[in-house]
């Protein structure tokens, strides 16, 4: 299978605003490589480098040194973009526009024709059950329906690649599964999945590999089943990679 | 292209979803149509000072539309994360900044269409006249320096953290343009040097808006209008003022995080 995603000891350094502070290391020489139709977990505790990978894929942050594409293309050109969705935590789309109006927006971006525009929101609206709210300004809409418009808003030029950070944080049970079951259509259409959580439990139900960061390093990687191989459950696994040692009660 | 204009589509949406025209609109009609229902004085060139009072209004409302709009565009989209998904599309920076000035510009002038019809309908109400090309080319040169002002408080909203503070600091640059721009270069004569010099590059460094602001005077009073050949250099130097701004907002925002 081709690479479609990969870092190549990529280095993030910030530096610090207070005088002669050392500069914090995000990421410390990550190599990652993810191949085409896979649903791909990445793992880590908060403040572990998630979002800061995710951040120089999409061209948000420049890297201190290493490398980074996408379909082999440097992410600091627009055209990397071109074939990717994404879709980040938390966010509060547009609330004086309806859902329908912020697709199509996205769209005119990609440059969609208008029949395919209509065709894609049309299913898109389906995918995430939202053909009912569409004309709805986003404003009224609850957190769970906000987050699958971000969702059809990632779809909407047919990426190759879905990039997801935290897709399912602040949603109730109900809400996660929707979003789960649409990641599950989404990989049984061959779609590839970078996907940045802490809930493990999400993770191991539907990614096909996986990958612990922590402080900026790559601590693990492998299938789920390789992960867990020598430990009860992910979450064990997790805990043990990352370092961390339950206090005596 | 394409893109600037879907960005510029959204701003345009913003504005007329919101209520701040609205608001100020039905200010400007309410105040201007309870003083044209009074003659003080009984004066009978009474509609001078209502038109007076009309074009004022109608001034600081669109500069209040122009730059509260403009200021909360860029600060907006990275507090409610919206900024993210958009340049995670094949989206440069500087069609962001682009699209948004488009938007905001197109907005002020669709605004100024609203206010001038309304003026030309409280004028023709008294004076029974229709001069429409002195109309256009008083709202043209407003939209023009509207422009300039947009595309400073563009830049100012990647400079400034809150887009409160930056609409004040718009609004007391603006205002200070408006009301003593034309006197520098007088007041930089009565000092000693280096504050003369530094005066006197600020006089030539500023852009002067004050005489589009005077062209009030023109429609008030029923003077001729102004040859079509100044409106072009007068829109050619603002235009000049807008551009630096944005190529100062583009540097500016090309090197910013945006996470």
């Amino acid at each position: 299978m081709s690479v479609i995603l990969k870092t190549e000891k990529l280095r993030v350094e910030f530096k610090s605003r207070e005088f002669r502070q050392a500069p914090k290391i995000a990421l410390r020489g990550l190599d990652l490589e993810v191949s085409a139709g896979e649903v791909f977990g990445f793992l880590g505790p908060n403040g572990a480098g998630k979002t800061t990978t995710i951040n120089v894929l999409l061209g948000f942050v420049q890297p201190t040194s290493g490398a980074a594409g996408l379909f082999g293309i440097d992410v600091r050109q627009p055209i990397a973009r071109q074939r990717i969705g994404y879709l980040p935590e938390m966010t509060y789309y547009y609330k004086f526009l309806s859902a329908e109006e912020l697709l199509r927006f996205y769209a005119k971006i990609f440059g969609l024709s208008r029949s395919e525009t209509d065709r894609r929101i049309e299913n898109l609206l389906k995918l995430v059950e939202l053909e009912h709210a569409s004309k709805r300004q986003i404003k009224t809409y609850s957190k769970g329906m906000q987050q699958r418009v971000g969702l059809a808003q990632a779809l909407i030029n047919n990426p190759d690649l879905l990039v997801l950070d935290e897709p399912t944080s602040g949603l109730d049970p109900v809400g996660r599964m929707k979003v789960r079951e649409i990641i599950q259509r989404l990989k049984n259409e061959g779609k590839t999945v970078f996907f940045a959580s802490h809930e493990l439990g999400e993770v191991e139900t539907v990614c096909d590999r996986v990958a612990i960061i922590n402080e900026g390093e790559l601590k693990a990687i492998g299938t789920v089943g390789e992960i867990v191989a020598q430990h009860p459950s992910l979450e064990k696994a997790f805990l043990e990679v990352i370092g961390y040692k339950p206090q005596p009660a | 292209m394409r893109t600037v204009f879907a960005l510029a589509g959204v701003v345009i949406k913003e504005l007329y979803r919101r209520k701040d025209f609205y608001v100020l609109f039905i200010l400007t009609i309410v105040i201007c149509v309870v003083m044209a229902s009074v003659n003080i004085y009984n004066d009978t060139e009474i509609i001078r000072y209502i038109k007076a009072l009309c074009l004022l209004l109608i001034w600081i409302s669109s500069l209040v539309i122009a730059i509260t709009t403009t200021a909360r565009q860029i600060p907006a989209e990275r507090e409610q994360r919206t900024l993210l998904p958009l340049l995670a599309k094949p989206l440069t920076r500087t069609q962001l900044i682009f699209g948004k000035f488009l938007g905001c510009w197109l907005a002020c002038g669709l605004v100024l269409v609203c206010f001038y019809a309304f003026f030309g309908v409280l004028a023709a109400s008294r004076e029974h006249a229709w001069p429409l090309l002195n109309y256009f080319q008083a709202a043209f040169l407003h939209w023009m320096v509207l422009g300039v002002v947009i595309a400073m408080t563009l830049l100012g909203s990647l400079v400034f953290a809150a887009p409160s503070s930056n609409a004040t600091i718009c609004f007391v640059l603006v205002t200070m343009i408006l009301c003593v721009g034309r006197y520098l270069d007088e007041v930089a004569l009565k000092m000693h040097e280096p504050l003369r010099s530094l005066v006197y590059v600020l006089y030539f460094a500023i852009p002067h808006l004050e005489w589009a602001f005077g062209m009030r005077n023109l429609i008030v009073h029923d003077w001729p209008m102004i040859g079509w050949n100044f409106v072009g250099l007068a829109t050619l130097y603002l235009l000049a003022y807008a551009a630096i701004f944005l190529a100062a907002a583009c540097l500016v925002f090309r090197r910013k995080a945006v996470n």
